[in-house]
C-alpha cells in the first residue's frame, strides 16, 4: 500500500504530460496557440510550469521517503530526536525559491508591457473624450486599427473605423495587428478569444484594450470571461480572420446600401421585417444601435445568437421566443408570427449575404 | 454532548445553550452550524456538477445555476468553513494557553449568534424571490438594483450582520492571546495554531472592515438609490472590486493560517517530534499575514489598471510563494526522523502537505500576470483555489476534527470509517479538481451553467462530476462515522489519549468548565512533552488550589443579535411587497437590539464563583 500510494501522487504530473499533448478544440483551446500573443502565453506558461516542476518533484521526493522510511513500527515507543530545527536548511529553503521566483519575475514583467503594447495610450484617450468629446487622433498610433466592442447582456456588438457594425462575429484581416477597444454597455463582460489572445474586462464607463493578431485565416471561437447574467455561458462569438485581400473586399461590401432581395420571399420577408419592428433593434446596413446586433450579413453567419447552429429551424425557434433558449435575453417573444410569415422572414435574413462563395470555401464553411 | 454534569447550577439544556458562555460550548455550536450550512453548500456543488456532467444538460437553469454558485461560494467561505474554523480556535485556544475561557465569553457568544443570524438572514432569500445572483464577489453593475435581482439585498444585510460576529470574535482572540496565557507561556512557546490564530485575527479586524464598508455602499446603492458603483451617474464599478478585494483576498488567509495551525498540531503530535523550525514557521505566518494586504489587485489584473501597476502586484504576490514554501519544508521536516503513526487524523494532515503544494504552484503560475489574462476567470482559477481551499483548508479541517474530536466529545471517531472517508474524499478531491486546471486552459470560462458540445470538454467535466460524487459519498461517511461514534464509540477516560504535546491534553477530558482547577506553570513549548521527560508527566501548577471565578450566562447576545437580523430584514424589505412597513421592522429590531445593549450596560453582573470544595470534588471525580 505503500508504494502504490505514492506513486497515485505523481499521477498527476504524468497526466499534465498526456492532456498537455493534445486536447480541446482546435481554434477554441488555448494550449494550442494561433497568433503571437497566445504564443507568447503559451510558452511563458510552459516555463512557470517547468520551474515549478522543480519545487514539486522535490516535494514529493521528500514526502516520499518521509512515509516509506520514517513510520511508527509496533513496540518501538522511545521518543525520536526532539529537532529543534536547522538555520541553514531555513536560509536555503529561503533563498532557492527567490531565485526560481526572479526567473519568472523577468517574463513577468516585460511580458505586460508586450500586452499593453496597443497602439492606443489608454490613457491620453480618457481624457481627451472626458475634455472634447473626441478622441485626440494623436494619441492613436497612425498604425493601430481600432474596432469598438462593446459586450451587452448577451451578445457582442463590433463598430469598426469604417462606419459599419457587426453583431457577435467579428472580421480581422489575418497576420495583421488589431486593437479592440474595449466597452460594455450594461454590465461587466470580458472579451476571449483563447487561441490568440489573453482576455481583457469590458467595463462600463471604462476603455479599455486588447490587441490580437492570427496567423493565418479562419474562424477562431470566443467567449465572455465574466459572469454577467443568466445567459453568460451561451455569450459566444466568432472571429473570422480573412486573408488581407478578401478582407478588404468584405469592408468594402459592408460598406454599401442594402439592396432589395432577388426572391419574392425574402421581399415579402423584408417587409414584415419592417412591419413587425424587428428593424427598429436590427439594422440591416451601416452602423448598428445598441438595441440588437445589426444583421447585415446574418447569412453569413455560422451560428443564431452566438451560439446555436446557423439553420431555418433554430432560427426559427429563436424567433418564435428567445428566453427560453437563452434566458434573460431581451429580444422579445414573436408566438404570433404565422409559419408562413417566418418562413419569409427567414428566406429574408439568409438573403443578407457579404462573402463570396470562394471566401466561404476558404473558411470551410 | 459536552458534560452538563460539570454545570453547577440547573437549566433546561436548551436555555443552557441558548445563552451560554463558556467558549467550549460556543464552539460546539458553531461546529454544528458550520457544518450544517457546509452540508447545504456542499448539496449545491453536487447538483451544480450534475448540470455539468454532460453537454447542454438542462437540469437546473442559468439562472438557478447562477443562485447556486453564488450561495456555494458565499456559505462556504462566510458561513461553513470560517465558523468551523472559529470552532477550534474557540474551543482550543484557550485550553493551549492555559485559560479558564476567552478574554470576553460574552462577546464570544455575540460573535456566534451574530454569525448564526446572519447566516440565517441570507439564506431566507430563497423564500422570497430568490438567492442572490451575482457571484459571491457580487461585481457591480451585475449586482447593482437594475441588473441584480433581490437576492443580492440578502447578501448584503446578511453578510453585514454575520461580519459584525466575525469582526468581534476576531478582537476577542487577539485579547485573549496577548492576554490571557498562562505563566512561563511566552509569545515564543505558545503553540503554532495559537500564532496563527492571532494573525488571522489580525487580519479580521483589518479586512473585515474595509468588507463591512463596501457593503454598506451597496446597500445605499441597491436601497436608498445611491450612485457610488453606477457609471452613468459618476460612479465607479472597478472601485467595487478593489474594495472587495481588499478584504477578498486577506479572507483567504484569514482562510488558510488556521489550517496551517492545525497541519502544525497534528504533524508533530504524530510524528512524535517537536515542529521543525518553530520560530522559521512563526515570522514565515507573520509574513503571509502582512503580504496578504499587499495583493489583492492580483485578482484584477484583467481590469485595465496597467502594466505597471500589474506588475507590482504581480510580484508581491509571487513573494508570498516563499514563506509559504518556508512552512511546507518544515512540516516535511518535522515528519523526518519522526515515528509517525497514520491514523485518520494524520492521513489528512500529511497528505495535506503535497496537496497545497499542488494549489501553491498554480498560485505562482496565476502570478504572473500577463499569463493570467489566459487564466483568469477559467476553470484555472476554480481549480486553484479549491486545491487551496479544499486541498488545503478543508484537509486540515479533517484533521483537526478527528485530533480534537476526544477531548471535545469524549469518545474518538472510528478509525474505519475514517480511512475509508479519508481515501475516498482525497481521490475524489483529485479527480474533480485536477482536470479543471486543463477545462480552463482549453477555453472554459469559469461560472458557466453549460458548455456547447463539439469543444472538446466532455470527458472532463464527466471526470469531474464523478469526483464531486465520490467527495460528496466521504461527507456521508463522515456523517455516518459521526453518529455510529456517538452511539458505539468506547468513551474515553484519560486526558491524554494522542501521547501529545501541547496543553489542551493535560486537561481532564470531558473538560470541565473551569478547564483548569489550577492555573498550569508552562516551562517549555510543547508543555505537557516536556513534562513527560523533565517532570511526572503532569503539569505544574502556577497557583494553589481555591475557588474559580466564572462568568454568568447571557440570553443577551441572542437578542442583540436577534434585533439586528430584523433591523436588517426591515432594510431588505424596503423592495419587498409585505404587509408591515420596513420601517416597523427597523423600529422593532432596533428597540431590541439597542434594548439589550442598554440592558447589559445598566445591569451588574460579575459572575459567580465554583466554591473550592466543588472543584476539588470535582477533580477527583475526573481522575
Amino acid at each position: 500500500m505503500k508504494g502504490w500510494k505514492s506513486f497515485l501522487r505523481f499521477t498527476p504530473l504524468m497526466a499534465i504530460l498526456l492532456l498537455l499533448a493534445g486536447c480541446g478544440e482546435q481554434r477554441l483551446t488555448a494550449l494550442d496557440p494561433m497568433g503571437p500573443q497566445s504564443q507568447w502565453i503559451f510558452d511563458n506558461m510552459m516555463l512557470s510550469l517547468y520551474v515549478m516542476a522543480i519545487v514539486i518533484i522535490v516535494v514529493f521526493v521528500l514526502f516520499f521517503i518521509v512515509v516509506v522510511r520514517f513510520r511508527h513500527k509496533e513496540g518501538d515507543d522511545e521518543y525520536p530526536e526532539q529537532v529543534h530545527g536547522s538555520t541553514k536548511l531555513e536560509v536555503a529553503w529561503t533563498v532557492i525559491p527567490l531565485f526560481l521566483l526572479a526567473i519568472l519575475a523577468v517574463p513577468t514583467i516585460t511580458g505586460q508591457f508586450y500586452l499593453a503594447d496597443t497602439g492606443v495610450d489608454a490613457e491620453e484617450t480618457d481624457v481627451a473624450e472626458d475634455e472634447s468629446e473626441e478622441v485626440d487622433e494623436e494619441d492613436i498610433d497612425e498604425e493601430a486599427y481600432v474596432i469598438e466592442t462593446t459586450g451587452h447582456q448577451f451578445w457582442w456588438e463590433f463598430d469598426y473605423p469604417e462606419g459599419f457594425t457587426v453583431g457577435n462575429e467579428v472580421y480581422v484581416p489575418a497576420g495583421e495587428r488589431i486593437t479592440f477597444q474595449l466597452e460594455a454597455e450594461d454590465v461587466i463582460h470580458s472579451f476571449w478569444v483563447p487561441a490568440l489572445a489573453g482576455k481583457v474586462d469590458n467595463i462600463p464607463g471604462v476603455s479599455n484594450y486588447l490587441w490580437l493578431e492570427a496567423d493565418e485565416p479562419g474562424v477562431y471561437q470566443g467567449k465572455c470571461a465574466e459572469l454577467c447574467g443568466p445567459s453568460h455561458a451561451l455569450m459566444d462569438f466568432k472571429l473570422i480572420a480573412l486573408e488581407p485581400d478578401d478582407y478588404e473586399a468584405w469592408v468594402e461590401e459592408m460598406q454599401q446600401e442594402e439592396e432589395e432581395p432577388e426572391e419574392t420571399l425574402a421581399q415579402d420577408g423584408r417587409e414584415l421585417f419592417e412591419q413587425e419592428g424587428c428593424i427598429g433593434c436590427h439594422a440591416t446596413e451601416g452602423a448598428g444601435s445598441a438595441q440588437g446586433p445589426t444583421l447585415t450579413n446574418f447569412g453569413d453567419r455560422e451560428t443564431v445568437a452566438g451560439f446555436l447552429e446557423a439553420n431555418d429551424e433554430n432560427l426559427r425557434d429563436w424567433i418564435r421566443d428567445p428566453g427560453a433558449l437563452k434566458q434573460g435575453a431581451n429580444m422579445p417573444a414573436y408566438p404570433g408570427l404565422e409559419d408562413e410569415e417566418l418562413d419569409a422572414i427567414i428566406a429574408y435574413l439568409n438573403s443578407l449575404e457579404k462573402l463570396d462563395e470562394e471566401t466561404k470555401e476558404e473558411l470551410d464553411r | 454532548m459536552v458534560s452538563e454534569a460539570t454545570n453547577t447550577r440547573q437549566k433546561s439544556v436548551l436555555w443552557d445553550w441558548l445563552t451560554t458562555v463558556d467558549h467550549k460550548k460556543i464552539a460546539i455550536l458553531y461546529l454544528i452550524a458550520g457544518t450544517l450550512f457546509f452540508l447545504k453548500a456542499g448539496a449545491m456543488a453536487v447538483m451544480m456538477r450534475v448540470q455539468l456532467i454532460a453537454p447542454e444538460m438542462e437540469f437546473i437553469s442559468g439562472q438557478t445555476f447562477n443562485e447556486f454558485i453564488t450561495m456555494h461560494g458565499t456559505i462556504m467561505l462566510f458561513l461553513a468553513v470560517t465558523p468551523i474554523l472559529f470552532a477550534f480556535m474557540n474551543f482550543v485556544v484557550p485550553l493551549q494557553i492555559g485559560a479558564r475561557d476567552v478574554a470576553f465569553p460574552f462577546v464570544n457568544a455575540l460573535g456566534f449568534w451574530l454569525f448564526f443570524f446572519g447566516g440565517v438572514l441570507l439564506s431566507l432569500s430563497w423564500f422570497f424571490g430568490g438567492a442572490p445572483d451575482a457571484g459571491w464577489t457580487s461585481y457591480v453593475p451585475l449586482a447593482s438594483r437594475e441588473f441584480g435581482g433581490i437576492g443580492i439585498d440578502f447578501y448584503v444585510l446578511g453578510l453585514q450582520v454575520s461580519g459584525l460576529g466575525t469582526l468581534v470574535s476576531g478582537i476577542n482572540f487577539i485579547v485573549t492571546i496577548i492576554n490571557m496565557r498562562a505563566p512561563g507561556m511566552t509569545m515564543m512557546r505558545i503553540p503554532l495554531f495559537c500564532w496563527t490564530t492571532l494573525v488571522t485575527s489580525i487580519l479580521i479586524v483589518f479586512a473585515f472592515t474595509p468588507l463591512a464598508a463596501g457593503l454598506a455602499l451597496l446597500m445605499l446603492d441597491r436601497i436608498f438609490d445611491g450612485q457610488f458603483f453606477i457609471p452613468g451617474e459618476g460612479g465607479n464599478v472597478v472601485i467595487w472590486q478593489h474594495i472587495f478585494w481588499i478584504f477578498g483576498h486577506p479572507e483567504v488567509y484569514i482562510l488558510v493560517l488556521p489550517a496551517f495551525g492545525m497541519i502544525s498540531e497534528v504533524i508533530p503530535a504524530f510524528s512524535k517530534k517537536r515542529l521543525f523550525g518553530y520560530t522559521a514557521m512563526v515570522f514565515a505566518t507573520l509574513i503571509i499575514g502582512f503580504l496578504g494586504f499587499m495583493v489583492w489587485v492580483h485578482h484584477m489584473f484583467t481590469v485595465g489598471i496597467g502594466p505597471i501597476a500589474n506588475s507590482v502586484f504581480a510580484i508581491a504576490t509571487m513573494v508570498i510563494g516563499v514563506p509559504t514554501g518556508i512552512k511546507i519544508f518544515n512540516w516535511l521536516f518535522t515528519m523526518w526522523g519522526g515515528k509517525l503513526t497514520f491514523n485518520t487524523a494524520m492521513l489528512f494532515a500529511a497528505s495535506f502537505v503535497p496537496t497545497f503544494v499542488l494549489g501553491g504552484v498554480t498560485g505562482v503560475m496565476l502570478a504572473m500576470a500577463p499569463v493570467d489574462h489566459l487564466y483568469h476567470d477559467t476553470y484555472f482559477v476554480v481549480a486553484h483555489f479549491h486545491y487551496i481551499i479544499v486541498g488545503g483548508i478543508v484537509l486540515g479541517i479533517f484533521a483537526a476534527l478527528f485530533y480534537w474530536y476526544p477531548k471535545m466529545f469524549g469518545h474518538k471517531l472510528n478509525e474505519t470509517l475514517g480511512k475509508i472517508m479519508f481515501w475516498l474524499f482525497y481521490i475524489g478531491f483529485h479527480l474533480t479538481f485536477f482536470v479543471q486546471h486543463i477545462l480552463g486552459l482549453i477555453g472554459m470560462p469559469r461560472r458557466v451553467y453549460t458548455y456547447l458540445e463539439e469543444q472538446g470538454m466532455d470527458t472532463m467535466n464527466f471526470i469531474s462530476s464523478i469526483g464531486a460524487f465520490i467527495m460528496a459519498a466521504a461527507v456521508v461517511i463522515l456523517i455516518i462515522n459521526i453518529i455510529y461514534s456517538a452511539l458505539k464509540a468506547e468513551r474515553i477516560t484519560v486526558d491524554d489519549p494522542w501521547d501529545a504535546r501541547t496543553l489542551e491534553w493535560a486537561t481532564h477530558t470531558p473538560v470541565p468548565e473551569y478547564n483548569f482547577a489550577q492555573t498550569p506553570q508552562v516551562r517549555s513549548l510543547d508543555p505537557l512533552f516536556y513534562e513527560k521527560i523533565h517532570g511526572n508527566g503532569k503539569m505544574k501548577p502556577a497557583e494553589p488550589m481555591d475557588e474559580i471565578h466564572m462568568p454568568n450566562g447571557s440570553f443577551i447576545p441572542f437578542m442583540m443579535s436577534l434585533g439586528l437580523f430584523i433591523v436588517g430584514f426591515g432594510f431588505i424589505s424596503f423592495h419587498l411587497d409585505l404587509f408591515i412597513s420596513p420601517y416597523i421592522w427597523i423600529a422593532v429590531g432596533g428597540i431590541i437590539t439597542f434594548g439589550s445593549m442598554a440592558m447589559r450596560s445598566i445591569k451588574d453582573d460579575h459572575g459567580y464563583h465554583i466554591p473550592k470544595e466543588t472543584v476539588e470534588e470535582m477533580e477527583k471525580e475526573l481522575s
